[in-house]
């Protein structure tokens, strides 16, 4: 058993959640403290986190690490999420923290951290799986900003962040000095531009039966089961309209009472529940679900994950491969030639294991690399590198981090363009040394399997690697003509050899 | 809407009116000839009824201090806001006074009339008044004064060049007039303190056989008083005794307005004002006038008294040696819980299932020992607890410095805020921190009220936290005399929500919801209203709606409208309340809800409720008593016991009090109390069935452990 802490370190609110990990009971939440601390103004406002905040971040920080003790914490994970990221000077403020409080913050983009939700809620296990059999979208409601995220048949197939959170919502009504009874319609507006773009992206012929829910304060609501008999359970959305509607006729003082919640919880309650209202009208949704977690939650899963303390029920990398899959074809990018790119690739990569060094998650970033290797061509068939490399940049890809992103968009660019060095003045900062050296590794096997399918006939469907000394021999079973690829091969080796000092070599089979 | 409605809404409405409510402080008094009624029964052992004298005494003493200055705060300050019976200040003021000192009257009667001739039937002999002494012991009594009491005294005299003397806030004290032997005839007032260092009662060696003489101390100075001003005649002398308007903070239910209206009044406030003067009856009138107008007191708050002053001192004749047959016998002292015997596993009981502890019946051992475990057990990482008031060398302030030198967590919040207890309050707050504690000084604008332990055990397969919630404080002394109920538990539910009260305790949000815990001041009233009003739907439908709810207090404006309420709708409600309460009986429209006080030998003090919840009760104990000042302005827990078995014990309780016969007051429709009419139903004290139950229970428990030890094998295979 392992006693582990998860730290978010949010916009409005810093948190912390002691877990006990075991392989045999999974996980289990020991404690959670929240302290309210609102470091999103100042960097939404200002672009940083004014001293103050810094000071009193610290200091709560500081008081988590004596409970950390408390409970014999033997590990942790501090996240910060979007007031951190956006902040101008992250580095600094980060360093300053990991000074005074022993505690390294790490900062999630949008996408690792919705991915870590989602992973939470998969965590949840058989009842996750099952509800995702049938059409389900997961709407994570932040403070913020939304995530809407779509499943087909257990993948998870497109996500999407829309600027609805909650606060910003409440400040823009604030702003507007709307009255309680006005929030409805103003909502409605609000959202309906953004909802609307959605639905036309993502929702053409898909039917959405199930929903996920993650939020504060409707998920609240189902942890006080006003909706199903168990906690966890899921609902029809007509018993829970008529459940909210009935909520909503009540005045905010009759509430706090009924709910037990604050005034201003009822308030994000209402805002929350008619934004939800919403997106239930444009995805025509049968089933409801809050399975009542947090970023806390898939903190710790992720954690226990990697540690091998609990093994995953679900294959998130197959999630991130159908997203990729769906951005390639939304900008039409061809499913054959990227599949057998993947192929190769991959047969190349797993042969020269020994020789990179690389992993399974390099692996993946490989993957898509292929998959997104020519989604540029949406734009301009010429410049399919720097507009490969535009795209993939700026979509979000749910589960992979900016830098991640990063590499796989720089890998479709250089398998295009010439490779630009390290040491070449005037490269964005965004790509580390580390990174930097994975690019070049990842740019060279695709640039290979790139050669091998020149022609897009897909002529090398079969093809096997070896690693033998400084050569790697590929062979390729095929009939046909592998003249051009030969011919154009040498160039591109060029390159894989400068890498790995390792020479390619093509080596045709005819099959009988 | 349509004339039935309308009907309603004016019946509810009118709830508010104050003629459905008691002031407080009239109700309180009426408590307090409650105790006095005590000492006046007959049935009762001498000595307790000696002891209840005191109680009276020294709880008009803090009445005094706290309420009654309260209320002069409020006239002086032109306040003139009307309470919930519809009273402006000046008029509660004038109805306290009168009703006082009908009360004073009634306790000097009592004392004199009864108890003083009993005394000296069983063989004590009070010596009323120094002249009363013989030659032996008036021999005696000068020799004592010499020795013990002359080194002690500082007399002082009044002249032009010195100021009238400060007099302390409930002293004792003898004022005398005097006259210069040479010189002027003019007569000088001059007073001593009667020292508090020195025992109030003093036993003379008496002639007569079998029988105990004592007298008290003023007595003896006020016959040597001569010796302190030698160069004077004294032309008299008289005891006196002052309260003032100490230097307290505003009683928190009207701190606030109150608080406002001052400023507004440019600090009109008079600190130490005095605000009660007791003198002997039949004083010099100079005397008095003089003390009077250098008190500045009124009239009506000069208590002429036929006795002595301060009966408090009846509490030390309670601890005379050699009368125990003259004491109450019938309680047996705390037992031992059959579920917790001395060195069994705490830890491994409490996981066999909740405990529930009854005190004084049983033991507050138990949960001394449930501290002084964890801080020793290797497996504990952290003590989390409310201290309010607790006993001076305290058991379990030793066992929270222990765990923290042992490297526990421990985190202790003391509340300052404890009425008349913050000096004491301060000092072993200090030690805790001294020993590595971390110490909360309570919360701004609180007074943290709530009762509760947690222990956080890392255990074989995980954490695993253990509470201890209770409706009295973790003080092991009045644990001997107060009734509480306290319950030990390792519920998963209960032991989160408590860790989420401790996180809110140390300024960290409030969970999101909570599980089984209600508190104060954030959703414990609105639960107390919901509960209410849901009994009130059960009722109105036809279904099975009752209350039964023990208490100290009921002075809650929105809570007894709700009670009326939900009586209105035909919810039976019974309540035992042991001291004020607001709600009236008999009104016209309210149903009917009964009152009931106990007054007996412990102090009632528990606080359990009882929802009938259509057929599925709930009960819920808790810190809180349904007032303003517990429901808002304190943070107070309230817990539901759910184990099937704790519940039937805690109905038990419930339904023993309600058949009391002996020790139960009842309320009256005109606001009076009076005894249960037995009408030929036999006598039942609930108090002394629990303590005949607690006593059964444990030796059971003995009996077959006892069993257990010698089970011989008979059968041979």
């Amino acid at each position: 058993m392992k006693t582990f802490a998860a730290i978010d370190v949010g916009s409005f609110e810093l948190s912390m959640k002691i877990f006990e990990l075991s392989s045999r009971k999974g996980m289990r939440e020991i404690d959670h403290i929240r302290h309210h601390i609102d470091l999103g103004t100042d960097t939404y406002a200002d672009g940083k986190i004014a001293r103050k905040r810094v000071d009193e971040l610290c200091h709560y920080l500081n008081e988590y690490t004596q409970i950390m003790k408390s409970y014999r914490v033997e590990d942790y994970k501090a996240y910060g999420t979007s007031a951190i990221r956006e902040t101008e000077n992250t580095v600094i403020i980060l360093d300053q923290i990991r000074q005074r409080t022993g505690i390294n913050v790490e900062v999630l983009s949008n996408s690792e951290q919705r991915f870590l939700d989602y992973k939470s809620i998969a965590f949840k296990g058989g009842a996750f799986n099952k509800f995702i059999e049938r059409g389900t979208a997961i709407v994570d409601i932040g403070g913020g900003s939304i995530q809407l995220s779509l499943f087909d048949r257990d993948m998870l197939m497109a996500t999407q962040n829309l600027r609805l959170g909650v606060l910003r919502l409440r400040e823009i009504l604030h702003h507007l000095n709307a009255g309680r009874a006005g929030y409805e319609s103003l909502i409605e507006e609000m959202a309906n531009s953004q909802l609307a773009v959605f639905k036309k992206l993502y929702l053409k012929d898909k039917q959405i039966n199930n929903l996920i829910i993650v939020d504060d304060y409707i998920s609240a609501l189902f942890g006080k089961r006003l909706f199903a008999e168990h906690v966890g359970e899921q609902t029809d959305i007509k018993s829970f309209s008529e459940c909210m509607g009935r909520i909503c006729e009540r005045t905010p003082q009759e509430l706090t009472r009924f709910l037990d919640m604050t005034e201003d919880s009822i308030e994000l309650l209402e805002i929350s529940y008619f934004l939800l209202k919403k997106i239930i009208q444009i995805m025509d949704v049968e089933l409801l679900w809050a399975p009542g977690v947090t970023l806390c939650d898939g903190i710790a899963y992720e954690y226990a994950q990697k540690n091998r303390i609990i093994l995953p029920e679900h294959d998130f990398d197959q999630d991130i491969v159908a997203c990729a899959r769906n951005i390639s074809r939304r900008y039409m990018g061809s499913r054959k030639r990227g599949e057998t790119l993947e192929q190769i690739a991959l047969t190349v990569f797993d042969s020269m294991r020994k020789v990179h060094g690389m992993g399974k998650r390099e692996r993946l970033l490989l993957r898509m690399a292929a998959i997104l290797h020519d989604c540029g061509k949406y734009v301009s068939m010429v410049n399919l590198g720097e507009c490969s490399y535009s795209i993939i940049r700026a979509t979000e890809i749910i589960g992979l981090s900016h830098v991640e992103r990063e590499i796989v968009a720089s890998v479709v660019k250089y398998n295009h363009l010439d490779f630009e060095y390290f040491d070449t003045a005037g490269r964005p900062s965004a790509i580390d040394r580390d990174s930097y050296l994975k690019v070049a590794k990842l740019t060279a096997i695709l640039r290979i399997a790139n050669g091998l399918d020149r022609s897009h006939k897909h002529k090398f469907r079969d093809v096997k690697a070896v690693l033998r000394d400084n050569e790697l021999l590929i062979t390729v079973a095929t009939n046909e003509d592998i003249t051009l690829e030969k011919g154009l091969f040498h160039g591109r080796a060029g390159f894989f050899e400068e890498v790995y000092s390792v020479r390619p070599v093509i080596k045709q089979k005819r099959t009988l | 809407m349509n004339g039935k409605g309308m009907d309603k809404k004016i019946e509810a409405a009118s709830f508010t009116e104050s003629k459905y409510y008691t002031n407080r402080e009239l109700s309180w008094i009426l408590f307090n000839k409650r105790v006095l009624s005590e000492a006046r029964d007959k049935q009762i052992p001498l000595f307790e009824r000696l002891k209840f004298l005191s109680i009276t005494a020294s709880n008009l003493d803090e009445f005094f201090m706290v309420r009654v200055a309260s209320l002069k705060d409020m006239v002086n300050a032109g306040y003139t806001k009307k309470d919930i019976a519809g009273l402006r200040p000046e008029e509660q003021l004038k109805q306290v006074n009168e009703a006082t000192h009908e009360l004073v009257n009634l306790q000097y009667a009592t004392y004199k009339r009864s108890l003083v001739p009993l005394l000296l039937q069983n063989g004590l002999r009070i010596i009323e008044q120094h002249e009363d002494m013989t030659a032996q012991e008036t021999e005696y009594a000068d020799r004592y004064f010499m020795e013990n009491v002359y080194p002690v005294l500082t007399p002082m005299a009044v002249d032009s060049s010195r100021p009238f003397p400060l007099i302390r806030n409930k002293s004792l004290n003898i004022g005398a007039l005097v006259r210069k032997k040479e010189g002027d005839e003019a007569l000088e007032f001059a007073t001593v303190q009667v020292p508090s260092v020195l025992p109030r009662i003093v036993p003379v060696p008496s002639e007569g056989e079998g029988i105990r003489a004592v007298i008290l101390l003023e007595e003896i100075i006020e016959r040597n008083i001569h010796k302190l001003f030698l160069n004077y005649n004294i032309e008299c002398a008289y005891p006196f005794r002052i309260m003032r308007n100490a230097d307290l903070t505003i009683e928190e239910d009207e701190a606030e307005d109150l608080l406002k209206e001052i400023e507004k009044q440019l600090k009109k406030r008079q600190w130490g004002q005095a605000i009660r003067l007791e003198v002997e009856s039949g004083i010099d009138k100079r005397l008095l006038k003089i003390i009077r107008q250098e008190l500045s007191i009124h009239d009506e708050d000069i208590y002429q008294i036929d006795g002595p002053l301060d009966l408090t001192f009846l509490m030390k004749m309670y601890g005379l040696e050699g009368f125990d047959h003259l004491k109450e016998s019938a309680y047996a002292k705390p037992q031992p819980v059959p579920e917790l015997p001395a060195d069994c596993d705490i830890f491994g009981e409490i996981r066999k299932g909740d405990i529930l502890l009854h005190h004084p019946y049983q033991t507050f051992a138990p949960v001394v020992d449930f501290i002084r475990r964890a801080a020793k057990d290797p497996d504990v990482l952290a003590i989390k607890q409310t201290l309010y008031r607790v006993s001076g060398n305290s058991p379990i302030i030793a066992a929270l410095a222990l765990a923290a030198e042992n490297g526990k967590q421990v985190s202790v919040l003391v509340e300052l805020k404890a009425r008349f207890d913050e000096e004491n309050n301060i000092v072993w707050a200090k030690m805790l921190e001294k020993a590595g504690c971390h110490v909360i000084y309570g919360l701004v604008g609180l007074k943290t009220h709530s009762k509760i332990t947690l222990i956080v055990r890392r255990e074989e397969d995980g954490i695993r936290r253990y509470v201890h919630l209770g409706t009295g404080n973790y003080n092991d002394a009045t644990a001997k005399l107060y009734t509480d109920i306290g319950m030990l538990t390792c519920s998963e539910t209960i032991g989160e929500d408590a860790t989420a009260v401790f996180n809110m305790l140390s300024g960290y949000s409030e969970p999101r919801s909570w599980n089984k815990l209600s508190l104060a001041p954030l959703w414990l009233k609105d639960k107390f209203l919901y509960l209410i009003a849901r009994e009130k739907r059960f009722a109105m439908a036809g279904r099975q709606a009752r209350i039964i709810a023990k208490m100290n207090s009921l002075c809650d404006k929105d809570i007894i409208r709700a009670l009326y309420e939900a009586s209105a709708a035909g919810v039976r409600i019974e309540l035992i309340i042991r001291g004020i309460c607001c709600l009236r009986v008999g009104m016209p429209g309210a149903g009917s809800i009964s009152v009931r006080s106990i007054v007996g030998n412990f102090l009632e003090h528990s606080r359990i409720f009882y929802f009938e919840n259509d057929g599925a009760p709930e009960i819920y104990c808790g810190s809180a008593d349904w007032m303003p000042r517990n429901l808002e302005r304190r943070v107070e827990i309230l817990f539901p016991v759910e184990n099937p078995g704790l519940k039937a014990k805690l109905k038990h309780i419930l339904d023993c009090e309600l058949q009391d016969t002996v020790k139960a007051h009842i309320l009256k429709p005109d606001g009076s109390y009076e005894k249960v009419n037995r009408r030929g139903r036999a006598a039942f004290n609930s108090q002394l069935e629990f303590t005949r139950e607690a006593r059964t229970e444990a030796k059971q428990k003995e009996r077959t452990e006892q069993d257990r030890v010698f089970i011989p094998e008979i059968h041979h295979d």
